[in-house]
Protein backbone atom coordinates (compact mmCIF):
# COMPACT_ATOMS: atom_id res chain seq x y z
CA UNK A 1 0.00 0.00 0.00
CA UNK A 2 1.08 3.59 -0.47
CA UNK A 3 2.80 5.08 2.52
CA UNK A 4 3.30 8.77 3.19
CA UNK A 5 6.43 8.89 1.04
CA UNK A 6 5.21 6.54 -1.67
CA UNK A 7 3.44 8.18 -4.61
CA UNK A 8 0.08 6.88 -5.84
CA UNK A 9 1.50 6.62 -9.36
CA UNK A 10 5.17 6.08 -10.10
CA UNK A 11 6.23 6.09 -13.74
CA UNK A 12 9.82 5.26 -14.59
CA UNK A 13 11.58 5.33 -18.00
CA UNK A 14 8.44 4.42 -19.90
CA UNK A 15 8.77 3.98 -23.64
CA UNK A 16 6.03 3.13 -26.10
CA UNK A 17 6.06 2.82 -29.84
CA UNK A 18 3.31 2.28 -32.42
CA UNK A 19 5.14 0.60 -35.30
CA UNK A 20 7.93 2.90 -36.40
CA UNK A 21 6.60 5.84 -34.40
CA UNK A 22 7.90 6.23 -30.84
CA UNK A 23 5.23 8.15 -28.94
CA UNK A 24 6.73 7.95 -25.42
CA UNK A 25 10.50 8.43 -25.24
CA UNK A 26 11.35 7.77 -21.60
CA UNK A 27 8.80 9.24 -19.20
CA UNK A 28 9.43 9.67 -15.46
CA UNK A 29 6.59 11.00 -13.36
CA UNK A 30 5.37 10.77 -9.76
CA UNK A 31 1.81 11.51 -8.70
CA UNK A 32 1.57 11.78 -4.90
CA UNK A 33 -1.66 10.56 -3.29
CA UNK A 34 -4.33 13.22 -3.17
CA UNK A 35 -2.73 15.39 -5.85
CA UNK A 36 -4.08 16.54 -9.20
CA UNK A 37 -1.62 16.36 -12.07
CA UNK A 38 -2.62 18.13 -15.26
CA UNK A 39 -0.88 16.99 -18.43
CA UNK A 40 -0.91 19.44 -21.32
CA UNK A 41 0.73 19.51 -24.70
CA UNK A 42 0.07 19.64 -28.42
CA UNK A 43 -1.86 16.78 -30.01
CA UNK A 44 0.40 13.86 -30.82
CA UNK A 45 2.68 14.68 -27.89
CA UNK A 46 1.89 11.32 -26.24
CA UNK A 47 -0.15 12.60 -23.28
CA UNK A 48 -3.23 10.42 -23.94
CA UNK A 49 -1.03 7.41 -24.62
CA UNK A 50 0.73 7.94 -21.27
CA UNK A 51 -2.64 7.97 -19.50
CA UNK A 52 -3.77 4.82 -21.31
CA UNK A 53 -0.53 3.09 -20.31
CA UNK A 54 -1.27 3.75 -16.63
CA UNK A 55 -4.38 1.52 -16.64
CA UNK A 56 -2.89 -0.70 -19.28
CA UNK A 57 -5.25 -0.03 -22.14
CA UNK A 58 -1.88 0.20 -23.92
CA UNK A 59 1.08 -2.04 -23.14
CA UNK A 60 4.47 -0.37 -22.68
CA UNK A 61 7.67 -1.43 -24.46
CA UNK A 62 10.01 -0.66 -21.58
CA UNK A 63 10.00 1.00 -18.18
CA UNK A 64 7.81 0.44 -15.13
CA UNK A 65 4.53 1.84 -13.86
CA UNK A 66 3.42 1.34 -10.27
CA UNK A 67 -0.04 2.30 -9.06
CA UNK A 68 -0.67 2.18 -5.33
CA UNK A 69 2.68 0.45 -4.93
CA UNK A 70 1.69 -2.35 -7.31
CA UNK A 71 3.54 -2.93 -10.58
CA UNK A 72 1.00 -2.59 -13.40
CA UNK A 73 0.56 -5.55 -15.74
CA UNK A 74 3.40 -7.71 -14.41
CA UNK A 75 4.49 -9.64 -11.39
CA UNK A 76 8.19 -9.79 -10.52
CA UNK A 77 9.21 -13.32 -9.49
CA UNK A 78 12.73 -14.72 -9.34
CA UNK A 79 14.23 -11.69 -11.02
CA UNK A 80 11.94 -12.02 -14.05
CA UNK A 81 8.77 -10.24 -15.10
CA UNK A 82 5.70 -12.42 -15.62
CA UNK A 83 2.76 -10.91 -17.52
CA UNK A 84 -0.36 -10.96 -15.35
CA UNK A 85 -3.33 -13.16 -16.16
CA UNK A 86 -6.39 -11.29 -17.51
CA UNK A 87 -8.21 -11.73 -14.17
CA UNK A 88 -5.29 -10.17 -12.26
CA UNK A 89 -5.19 -7.27 -14.72
CA UNK A 90 -8.93 -6.71 -14.29
CA UNK A 91 -8.43 -6.58 -10.51
CA UNK A 92 -5.73 -3.91 -10.94
CA UNK A 93 -7.96 -1.86 -13.23
CA UNK A 94 -10.85 -1.84 -10.75
CA UNK A 95 -9.00 0.63 -8.55
CA UNK A 96 -8.36 3.04 -11.45
CA UNK A 97 -11.24 5.08 -12.85
CA UNK A 98 -11.02 6.24 -16.45
CA UNK A 99 -13.01 9.01 -18.10
CA UNK A 100 -12.83 9.23 -21.89
CA UNK A 101 -13.02 12.11 -24.29
CA UNK A 102 -16.07 10.59 -25.97
CA UNK A 103 -17.72 9.38 -22.73
CA UNK A 104 -18.27 5.78 -23.93
CA UNK A 105 -21.39 5.31 -21.81
CA UNK A 106 -23.19 2.03 -22.48
CA UNK A 107 -25.93 3.23 -24.87
CA UNK A 108 -28.30 0.34 -24.12
CA UNK A 109 -28.46 1.20 -20.41
CA UNK A 110 -29.96 4.19 -18.62
CA UNK A 111 -27.81 6.62 -16.64
CA UNK A 112 -28.38 4.79 -13.36
CA UNK A 113 -27.83 1.38 -14.97
CA UNK A 114 -24.53 2.67 -16.34
CA UNK A 115 -23.43 3.66 -12.85
CA UNK A 116 -24.61 0.34 -11.36
CA UNK A 117 -22.93 -1.80 -14.03
CA UNK A 118 -19.44 -1.90 -12.51
CA UNK A 119 -20.39 -2.70 -8.89
CA UNK A 120 -23.01 -5.31 -9.89
CA UNK A 121 -21.00 -7.09 -12.60
CA UNK A 122 -17.47 -6.77 -11.29
CA UNK A 123 -17.78 -6.49 -7.51
CA UNK A 124 -20.94 -8.59 -7.15
CA UNK A 125 -22.71 -5.85 -5.20
CA UNK A 126 -26.42 -6.55 -4.63
CA UNK A 127 -28.65 -4.59 -7.01
CA UNK A 128 -30.53 -2.71 -4.29
CA UNK A 129 -27.33 -1.53 -2.65
CA UNK A 130 -25.73 -0.64 -6.00
CA UNK A 131 -28.85 1.36 -6.89
CA UNK A 132 -28.69 3.37 -3.66
CA UNK A 133 -25.03 4.10 -4.24
CA UNK A 134 -25.69 5.04 -7.88
CA UNK A 135 -28.46 7.44 -6.80
CA UNK A 136 -26.04 9.13 -4.41
CA UNK A 137 -23.39 9.44 -7.11
CA UNK A 138 -25.84 10.86 -9.66
CA UNK A 139 -26.97 13.33 -7.01
CA UNK A 140 -23.32 14.28 -6.50
CA UNK A 141 -22.82 15.05 -10.21
CA UNK A 142 -26.15 16.89 -10.27
CA UNK A 143 -28.10 14.39 -12.38
CA UNK A 144 -30.51 12.75 -9.92
CA UNK A 145 -33.41 13.81 -12.17
CA UNK A 146 -31.85 12.16 -15.24
CA UNK A 147 -31.33 8.70 -13.69
CA UNK A 148 -33.70 6.92 -16.07
CA UNK A 149 -32.63 8.66 -19.28
CA UNK A 150 -30.65 6.78 -21.91
CA UNK A 151 -27.29 8.34 -22.89
CA UNK A 152 -28.72 9.42 -26.26
CA UNK A 153 -31.30 11.50 -24.37
CA UNK A 154 -28.61 13.41 -22.46
CA UNK A 155 -26.42 16.33 -23.52
CA UNK A 156 -22.68 15.78 -23.87
CA UNK A 157 -21.99 17.46 -20.54
CA UNK A 158 -24.58 15.30 -18.79
CA UNK A 159 -23.17 12.16 -20.42
CA UNK A 160 -19.68 13.01 -19.23
CA UNK A 161 -20.95 13.57 -15.67
CA UNK A 162 -22.66 10.16 -15.76
CA UNK A 163 -19.38 8.68 -17.00
CA UNK A 164 -17.56 10.22 -14.02
CA UNK A 165 -20.20 8.79 -11.67
CA UNK A 166 -19.81 5.38 -13.36
CA UNK A 167 -16.06 5.42 -12.65
CA UNK A 168 -16.54 6.60 -9.06
CA UNK A 169 -18.96 3.74 -8.39
CA UNK A 170 -15.95 1.40 -8.35
CA UNK A 171 -14.49 3.46 -5.46
CA UNK A 172 -11.18 4.02 -7.29
CA UNK A 173 -8.05 5.34 -5.58
CA UNK A 174 -6.95 7.04 -8.82
CA UNK A 175 -8.95 8.78 -11.55
CA UNK A 176 -7.66 9.25 -15.10
CA UNK A 177 -9.28 11.91 -17.29
CA UNK A 178 -8.45 11.76 -21.00
CA UNK A 179 -9.44 15.16 -22.42
CA UNK A 180 -12.80 15.00 -20.63
CA UNK A 181 -14.12 18.29 -22.07
CA UNK A 182 -12.65 18.24 -25.58
CA UNK A 183 -15.73 16.71 -27.22
CA UNK A 184 -18.15 19.12 -25.54
CA UNK A 185 -19.87 22.23 -26.82
CA UNK A 186 -18.24 25.27 -25.16
CA UNK A 187 -21.22 26.05 -22.92
CA UNK A 188 -21.18 22.50 -21.45
CA UNK A 189 -17.50 22.48 -20.43
CA UNK A 190 -17.93 24.24 -17.12
CA UNK A 191 -20.49 21.80 -15.65
CA UNK A 192 -18.01 18.94 -16.14
CA UNK A 193 -15.08 20.93 -14.77
CA UNK A 194 -17.19 21.83 -11.71
CA UNK A 195 -17.73 18.13 -10.97
CA UNK A 196 -14.00 17.51 -11.37
CA UNK A 197 -13.23 20.45 -9.06
CA UNK A 198 -15.49 18.97 -6.37
CA UNK A 199 -13.83 15.61 -6.82
CA UNK A 200 -10.35 17.13 -6.42
CA UNK A 201 -11.54 18.85 -3.24
CA UNK A 202 -12.41 15.43 -1.74
CA UNK A 203 -8.73 14.48 -2.01
CA UNK A 204 -9.01 12.18 -5.03
CA UNK A 205 -5.74 11.52 -6.84
CA UNK A 206 -6.26 12.62 -10.45
CA UNK A 207 -4.30 12.60 -13.70
CA UNK A 208 -5.98 14.98 -16.14
CA UNK A 209 -5.04 15.36 -19.79
CA UNK A 210 -6.62 18.68 -20.73
CA UNK A 211 -6.49 21.89 -22.71
CA UNK A 212 -8.26 23.84 -19.97
CA UNK A 213 -5.44 26.03 -18.66
CA UNK A 214 -7.67 27.77 -16.12
CA UNK A 215 -8.62 24.42 -14.60
CA UNK A 216 -4.93 23.42 -14.51
CA UNK A 217 -4.02 26.70 -12.82
CA UNK A 218 -6.79 26.61 -10.22
CA UNK A 219 -7.09 22.90 -9.41
CA UNK A 220 -3.76 21.36 -10.42
CA UNK A 221 -1.02 20.65 -7.89
CA UNK A 222 1.41 19.82 -10.66
CA UNK A 223 1.52 20.75 -14.32
CA UNK A 224 3.29 18.57 -16.86
CA UNK A 225 3.97 19.85 -20.36
CA UNK A 226 4.67 17.09 -22.90
CA UNK A 227 5.92 17.49 -26.43
CA UNK A 228 7.12 14.86 -28.89
CA UNK A 229 7.04 12.01 -26.36
CA UNK A 230 9.01 13.66 -23.56
CA UNK A 231 8.16 15.79 -20.54
CA UNK A 232 9.56 19.20 -21.44
CA UNK A 233 8.57 21.16 -18.33
CA UNK A 234 6.89 20.46 -15.02
CA UNK A 235 6.17 22.19 -11.77
CA UNK A 236 3.61 24.27 -9.92
CA UNK A 237 0.94 25.22 -12.48
CA UNK A 238 0.81 28.89 -11.46
CA UNK A 239 4.56 29.28 -11.83
CA UNK A 240 4.87 27.22 -15.01
CA UNK A 241 1.99 28.96 -16.75
CA UNK A 242 3.00 32.49 -15.79
CA UNK A 243 6.73 32.04 -16.44
CA UNK A 244 7.32 29.17 -18.89
CA UNK A 245 11.05 28.39 -19.19
CA UNK A 246 10.94 26.59 -22.54
CA UNK A 247 10.26 28.12 -25.93
CA UNK A 248 8.07 25.13 -26.91
CA UNK A 249 5.73 25.70 -23.96
CA UNK A 250 5.55 29.44 -24.70
CA UNK A 251 4.57 28.66 -28.31
CA UNK A 252 1.98 26.12 -27.14
CA UNK A 253 0.42 28.47 -24.60
CA UNK A 254 0.25 31.17 -27.27
CA UNK A 255 -1.75 28.78 -29.47
CA UNK A 256 -4.11 27.58 -26.74
CA UNK A 257 -5.09 31.00 -25.41
CA UNK B 1 -44.61 38.40 -27.54
CA UNK B 2 -42.43 40.39 -29.87
CA UNK B 3 -43.83 42.01 -33.00
CA UNK B 4 -42.20 39.37 -35.22
CA UNK B 5 -43.86 36.52 -33.29
CA UNK B 6 -47.26 38.24 -33.53
CA UNK B 7 -46.82 38.72 -37.23
CA UNK B 8 -45.80 35.06 -37.64
CA UNK B 9 -48.89 33.92 -35.71
CA UNK B 10 -51.14 35.70 -38.18
CA UNK B 11 -49.72 34.03 -41.26
CA UNK B 12 -51.14 30.47 -41.46
CA UNK B 13 -50.21 28.37 -44.47
CA UNK B 14 -53.24 27.18 -46.42
CA UNK B 15 -51.54 26.61 -49.73
CA UNK B 16 -53.25 24.92 -52.69
CA UNK B 17 -51.46 21.73 -53.74
CA UNK B 18 -50.34 21.54 -57.37
CA UNK B 19 -52.40 19.23 -59.60
CA UNK B 20 -50.48 16.06 -60.45
CA UNK B 21 -52.38 14.08 -63.12
CA UNK B 22 -49.52 11.57 -63.49
CA UNK B 23 -50.14 10.24 -59.95
CA UNK B 24 -53.81 9.53 -60.67
CA UNK B 25 -53.03 7.89 -64.00
CA UNK B 26 -50.39 5.67 -62.37
CA UNK B 27 -52.74 4.66 -59.55
CA UNK B 28 -55.53 3.84 -62.00
CA UNK B 29 -53.24 1.69 -64.14
CA UNK B 30 -51.93 -0.23 -61.13
CA UNK B 31 -55.44 -0.85 -59.76
CA UNK B 32 -56.73 -1.99 -63.14
CA UNK B 33 -53.86 -4.45 -63.43
CA UNK B 34 -54.53 -5.90 -59.95
CA UNK B 35 -58.27 -6.30 -60.64
CA UNK B 36 -57.53 -8.04 -63.94
CA UNK B 37 -55.00 -10.36 -62.23
CA UNK B 38 -57.43 -11.27 -59.44
CA UNK B 39 -60.22 -11.86 -61.97
CA UNK B 40 -58.16 -14.26 -64.13
CA UNK B 41 -57.07 -16.22 -61.06
CA UNK B 42 -60.49 -16.40 -59.39
CA UNK B 43 -62.52 -17.41 -62.44
CA UNK B 44 -59.88 -19.88 -63.63
CA UNK B 45 -61.49 -23.32 -63.50
CA UNK B 46 -58.15 -25.16 -63.67
CA UNK B 47 -57.24 -23.94 -60.19
CA UNK B 48 -59.87 -26.11 -58.40
CA UNK B 49 -60.61 -23.67 -55.59
CA UNK B 50 -62.94 -26.21 -53.96
CA UNK B 51 -60.04 -28.67 -53.65
CA UNK B 52 -57.75 -25.98 -52.26
CA UNK B 53 -60.31 -25.06 -49.59
CA UNK B 54 -60.91 -28.71 -48.74
CA UNK B 55 -57.23 -29.48 -48.19
CA UNK B 56 -56.22 -26.22 -46.47
CA UNK B 57 -56.91 -27.62 -43.00
CA UNK B 58 -56.36 -31.29 -43.92
CA UNK B 59 -54.78 -33.29 -41.08
CA UNK B 60 -51.78 -34.34 -43.16
CA UNK B 61 -51.16 -30.73 -44.31
CA UNK B 62 -51.33 -29.48 -40.72
CA UNK B 63 -48.93 -32.24 -39.66
CA UNK B 64 -46.48 -31.11 -42.37
CA UNK B 65 -46.95 -27.51 -41.25
CA UNK B 66 -45.99 -28.49 -37.70
CA UNK B 67 -42.83 -30.26 -38.91
CA UNK B 68 -41.91 -27.15 -40.96
CA UNK B 69 -42.29 -24.95 -37.87
CA UNK B 70 -40.25 -27.36 -35.74
CA UNK B 71 -37.47 -27.61 -38.31
CA UNK B 72 -37.34 -23.81 -38.72
CA UNK B 73 -37.28 -22.97 -35.00
CA UNK B 74 -34.85 -25.73 -34.02
CA UNK B 75 -32.41 -25.20 -36.86
CA UNK B 76 -32.44 -21.42 -36.36
CA UNK B 77 -31.82 -21.85 -32.61
CA UNK B 78 -28.97 -24.31 -33.11
CA UNK B 79 -27.65 -22.24 -36.03
CA UNK B 80 -27.62 -19.11 -33.85
CA UNK B 81 -25.62 -20.86 -31.11
CA UNK B 82 -23.17 -22.24 -33.69
CA UNK B 83 -22.96 -18.81 -35.32
CA UNK B 84 -22.15 -16.97 -32.07
CA UNK B 85 -19.58 -19.63 -31.23
CA UNK B 86 -17.94 -19.43 -34.67
CA UNK B 87 -17.99 -15.61 -34.62
CA UNK B 88 -16.38 -15.38 -31.18
CA UNK B 89 -13.77 -17.95 -32.30
CA UNK B 90 -13.11 -15.93 -35.45
CA UNK B 91 -12.50 -12.75 -33.41
CA UNK B 92 -10.25 -14.47 -30.85
CA UNK B 93 -6.49 -14.02 -30.97
CA UNK B 94 -5.91 -17.78 -30.86
CA UNK B 95 -4.94 -18.76 -34.44
CA UNK B 96 -6.11 -22.37 -34.01
CA UNK B 97 -9.63 -21.23 -33.03
CA UNK B 98 -9.68 -18.65 -35.84
CA UNK B 99 -8.62 -21.28 -38.37
CA UNK B 100 -11.19 -23.83 -37.22
CA UNK B 101 -13.96 -21.25 -37.49
CA UNK B 102 -12.78 -20.09 -40.92
CA UNK B 103 -12.70 -23.69 -42.14
CA UNK B 104 -16.27 -24.25 -40.93
CA UNK B 105 -17.76 -21.19 -42.64
CA UNK B 106 -15.69 -21.76 -45.78
CA UNK B 107 -16.83 -25.35 -46.21
CA UNK B 108 -20.53 -24.99 -45.40
CA UNK B 109 -20.99 -21.78 -47.35
CA UNK B 110 -19.06 -23.31 -50.23
CA UNK B 111 -21.26 -26.38 -50.76
CA UNK B 112 -24.95 -26.38 -51.77
CA UNK B 113 -27.45 -27.00 -48.98
CA UNK B 114 -29.19 -29.58 -51.16
CA UNK B 115 -25.97 -31.61 -51.36
CA UNK B 116 -25.44 -31.28 -47.60
CA UNK B 117 -28.97 -32.53 -46.86
CA UNK B 118 -28.55 -35.62 -49.05
CA UNK B 119 -25.12 -36.17 -47.50
CA UNK B 120 -26.39 -36.08 -43.90
CA UNK B 121 -29.25 -38.40 -44.81
CA UNK B 122 -26.74 -40.93 -46.20
CA UNK B 123 -24.06 -40.44 -43.57
CA UNK B 124 -24.49 -44.07 -42.55
CA UNK B 125 -22.61 -44.98 -45.74
CA UNK B 126 -19.50 -43.22 -44.36
CA UNK B 127 -19.95 -43.70 -40.61
CA UNK B 128 -22.13 -46.78 -39.97
CA UNK B 129 -22.11 -46.11 -36.19
CA UNK B 130 -21.53 -43.23 -33.77
CA UNK B 131 -19.94 -43.84 -30.38
CA UNK B 132 -18.86 -41.96 -27.27
CA UNK B 133 -15.52 -43.11 -25.94
CA UNK B 134 -11.80 -42.62 -26.45
CA UNK B 135 -11.18 -41.34 -29.99
CA UNK B 136 -8.65 -42.75 -32.50
CA UNK B 137 -9.76 -46.36 -31.95
CA UNK B 138 -9.98 -46.46 -28.13
CA UNK B 139 -12.69 -48.15 -26.06
CA UNK B 140 -16.30 -47.05 -26.53
CA UNK B 141 -18.88 -46.24 -23.85
CA UNK B 142 -22.06 -46.00 -25.91
CA UNK B 143 -22.67 -46.75 -29.55
CA UNK B 144 -25.55 -45.90 -31.90
CA UNK B 145 -26.26 -47.29 -35.36
CA UNK B 146 -26.49 -44.57 -38.01
CA UNK B 147 -29.58 -46.17 -39.54
CA UNK B 148 -31.48 -45.76 -36.25
CA UNK B 149 -30.33 -42.23 -35.40
CA UNK B 150 -30.43 -40.62 -38.84
CA UNK B 151 -34.12 -40.21 -39.65
CA UNK B 152 -35.19 -37.74 -42.32
CA UNK B 153 -35.96 -35.30 -39.48
CA UNK B 154 -32.55 -35.51 -37.77
CA UNK B 155 -30.76 -35.41 -41.12
CA UNK B 156 -32.78 -32.30 -42.05
CA UNK B 157 -32.03 -30.69 -38.70
CA UNK B 158 -28.30 -31.41 -39.01
CA UNK B 159 -28.14 -30.06 -42.55
CA UNK B 160 -30.21 -26.93 -41.94
CA UNK B 161 -28.66 -26.01 -38.56
CA UNK B 162 -25.02 -26.51 -39.48
CA UNK B 163 -25.49 -24.68 -42.77
CA UNK B 164 -27.33 -21.86 -41.01
CA UNK B 165 -24.59 -21.57 -38.38
CA UNK B 166 -22.06 -20.76 -41.11
CA UNK B 167 -24.18 -17.86 -42.33
CA UNK B 168 -25.08 -16.68 -38.82
CA UNK B 169 -21.36 -16.57 -37.97
CA UNK B 170 -20.86 -13.85 -40.57
CA UNK B 171 -23.89 -11.91 -39.32
CA UNK B 172 -22.80 -12.13 -35.67
CA UNK B 173 -19.23 -11.21 -36.57
CA UNK B 174 -20.39 -8.10 -38.41
CA UNK B 175 -22.56 -7.20 -35.40
CA UNK B 176 -19.71 -7.57 -32.91
CA UNK B 177 -17.39 -5.53 -35.11
CA UNK B 178 -19.98 -2.76 -35.37
CA UNK B 179 -19.66 -2.00 -31.64
CA UNK B 180 -17.42 1.02 -30.94
CA UNK B 181 -14.04 -0.18 -29.55
CA UNK B 182 -14.41 2.56 -26.92
CA UNK B 183 -17.20 0.48 -25.36
CA UNK B 184 -14.79 -2.38 -24.77
CA UNK B 185 -12.21 0.00 -23.30
CA UNK B 186 -14.75 1.58 -20.96
CA UNK B 187 -15.87 -1.86 -19.76
CA UNK B 188 -12.28 -3.06 -19.30
CA UNK B 189 -11.49 0.09 -17.31
CA UNK B 190 -14.25 -0.88 -14.91
CA UNK B 191 -12.36 -4.14 -14.40
CA UNK B 192 -14.66 -6.44 -16.38
CA UNK B 193 -13.27 -9.75 -17.62
CA UNK B 194 -13.31 -10.57 -21.34
CA UNK B 195 -16.43 -12.69 -20.89
CA UNK B 196 -18.23 -9.98 -18.94
CA UNK B 197 -17.32 -7.40 -21.59
CA UNK B 198 -18.73 -9.67 -24.30
CA UNK B 199 -21.89 -10.64 -22.43
CA UNK B 200 -22.79 -7.36 -20.72
CA UNK B 201 -21.56 -4.73 -23.17
CA UNK B 202 -20.64 -5.98 -26.65
CA UNK B 203 -23.31 -8.60 -27.47
CA UNK B 204 -26.33 -6.52 -26.32
CA UNK B 205 -25.20 -3.71 -28.61
CA UNK B 206 -24.27 -6.08 -31.43
CA UNK B 207 -27.85 -7.45 -31.26
CA UNK B 208 -29.19 -4.25 -32.80
CA UNK B 209 -27.13 -5.00 -35.90
CA UNK B 210 -27.60 -8.79 -35.71
CA UNK B 211 -31.41 -8.89 -35.32
CA UNK B 212 -32.64 -7.55 -38.71
CA UNK B 213 -30.59 -9.96 -40.89
CA UNK B 214 -31.38 -12.81 -38.45
CA UNK B 215 -35.09 -12.09 -38.96
CA UNK B 216 -34.49 -12.33 -42.68
CA UNK B 217 -32.65 -15.62 -42.17
CA UNK B 218 -35.61 -16.95 -40.14
CA UNK B 219 -38.11 -15.99 -42.83
CA UNK B 220 -35.83 -17.48 -45.45
CA UNK B 221 -35.47 -20.66 -43.35
CA UNK B 222 -39.26 -21.13 -43.28
CA UNK B 223 -39.08 -21.59 -47.05
CA UNK B 224 -35.69 -23.30 -47.18
CA UNK B 225 -37.13 -26.20 -45.14
CA UNK B 226 -39.00 -27.19 -48.32
CA UNK B 227 -35.64 -28.44 -49.67
CA UNK B 228 -35.93 -31.24 -47.13
CA UNK B 229 -38.52 -32.78 -49.46
CA UNK B 230 -35.60 -34.40 -51.34
CA UNK B 231 -35.03 -36.65 -48.32
CA UNK B 232 -38.77 -36.98 -47.60
CA UNK B 233 -38.60 -34.82 -44.49
CA UNK B 234 -42.39 -34.98 -43.86
CA UNK B 235 -42.60 -31.18 -43.82
CA UNK B 236 -45.19 -29.09 -45.66
CA UNK B 237 -43.95 -29.51 -49.23
CA UNK B 238 -43.23 -33.26 -48.83
CA UNK B 239 -46.77 -33.79 -47.53
CA UNK B 240 -48.30 -31.71 -50.34
CA UNK B 241 -46.32 -33.75 -52.88
CA UNK B 242 -47.46 -37.03 -51.33
CA UNK B 243 -51.08 -35.93 -51.60
CA UNK B 244 -50.86 -34.82 -55.24
CA UNK B 245 -49.10 -38.05 -56.19
CA UNK B 246 -52.35 -39.72 -55.07
CA UNK B 247 -55.03 -37.31 -56.34
CA UNK B 248 -53.13 -35.58 -59.21
CA UNK B 249 -54.19 -32.12 -57.91
CA UNK B 250 -50.63 -30.80 -58.42
CA UNK B 251 -51.41 -27.10 -58.70
CA UNK B 252 -54.07 -27.10 -55.98
CA UNK B 253 -51.72 -28.78 -53.48
CA UNK B 254 -48.89 -26.35 -54.34
CA UNK B 255 -51.33 -23.47 -53.76
CA UNK B 256 -52.28 -24.97 -50.38
CA UNK B 257 -48.61 -25.21 -49.39
CA UNK B 258 -47.93 -21.69 -50.69
CA UNK B 259 -50.81 -20.23 -48.67
CA UNK B 260 -49.35 -21.73 -45.50
CA UNK B 261 -45.83 -20.53 -46.33
CA UNK B 262 -47.18 -16.99 -46.83
CA UNK B 263 -49.07 -17.18 -43.51
CA UNK B 264 -45.90 -18.30 -41.68
CA UNK B 265 -43.64 -15.67 -43.24
CA UNK B 266 -46.19 -12.93 -42.56
CA UNK B 267 -46.40 -13.87 -38.88
CA UNK B 268 -42.60 -13.99 -38.72
CA UNK B 269 -42.32 -10.53 -40.31
CA UNK B 270 -44.65 -9.04 -37.70
CA UNK B 271 -42.63 -10.72 -34.94
CA UNK B 272 -39.41 -9.39 -36.46
CA UNK B 273 -40.77 -5.85 -36.27
CA UNK B 274 -41.44 -6.13 -32.53
CA UNK B 275 -38.11 -7.80 -31.72
CA UNK B 276 -36.27 -5.04 -33.59
CA UNK B 277 -38.11 -2.40 -31.58
CA UNK B 278 -37.08 -4.14 -28.35
CA UNK B 279 -33.40 -3.92 -29.26
CA UNK B 280 -33.64 -0.27 -30.34
CA UNK B 281 -33.49 0.57 -26.60
CA UNK B 282 -31.37 3.64 -25.98
CA UNK B 283 -31.28 4.61 -29.62
CA UNK B 284 -33.15 7.84 -30.03
CA UNK B 285 -34.48 8.84 -33.40
CA UNK B 286 -33.36 12.10 -34.92
CA UNK B 287 -36.76 13.75 -34.43
CA UNK B 288 -36.71 13.26 -30.64
CA UNK B 289 -33.10 14.44 -30.53
CA UNK B 290 -34.15 17.65 -32.25
CA UNK B 291 -37.00 18.02 -29.76
CA UNK B 292 -34.54 17.62 -26.87
CA UNK B 293 -32.34 20.35 -28.30
CA UNK B 294 -35.34 22.63 -28.59
CA UNK B 295 -36.43 22.14 -24.98
CA UNK B 296 -34.38 24.99 -23.39
CA UNK B 297 -35.79 27.41 -25.96
CA UNK B 298 -39.34 26.62 -24.87
CA UNK B 299 -38.45 27.42 -21.25
CA UNK B 300 -37.37 30.97 -22.11
CA UNK B 301 -39.67 33.63 -20.64
CA UNK B 302 -42.11 34.95 -23.19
Amino acid sequence: MSGPDQPMVRIRAVRKRFGALEVLKGIDLDVPAGEVVCIVGPSGSGKSTLLRCVNRLETIDSGRIWVNGELMGYAERGGRLHALRPAELSRQRRGIGMVFQRFHLFPHRTAIENVMEGPVTVLGTRAAQARRQAEELLERVGLADRAHHYPAQLSGGQQQRVAIARSLAMRPSLMLFDEPTSALDPELVQEVLAVMRDLAATGMTMMVVTHEMNFAREVGDQLVFMDDGVIVERGDPREVLSAPRHERLRTFLGQVR
Amino acid sequence: MTREQEAAAELPIEAVRPVRPGRWLGAAAALLFLVWLAYTVIVNENLHWDVIVAYLADGRILGGLWVTIQLTVLSMAIGLVLGVLAAVMQLSDNPALRGTSALYTWFFRGTPLLVQLIFWFNIGLVFPAFAIGVPFGGPKLIEWQANEVITPFTAALLGLAINEGAYMAEIVRAGIRSVDPGQREAAESLGMSHRQVLRRVVLPQAMRVIIPPTGNQFISMLKTTSMVSVIAGAELLTVAQRIYLGNFEVIAMLVVASIWYVVLTTIASVGQHFVEKRFERGHVRLSSRVRRNLRPLQKEPS
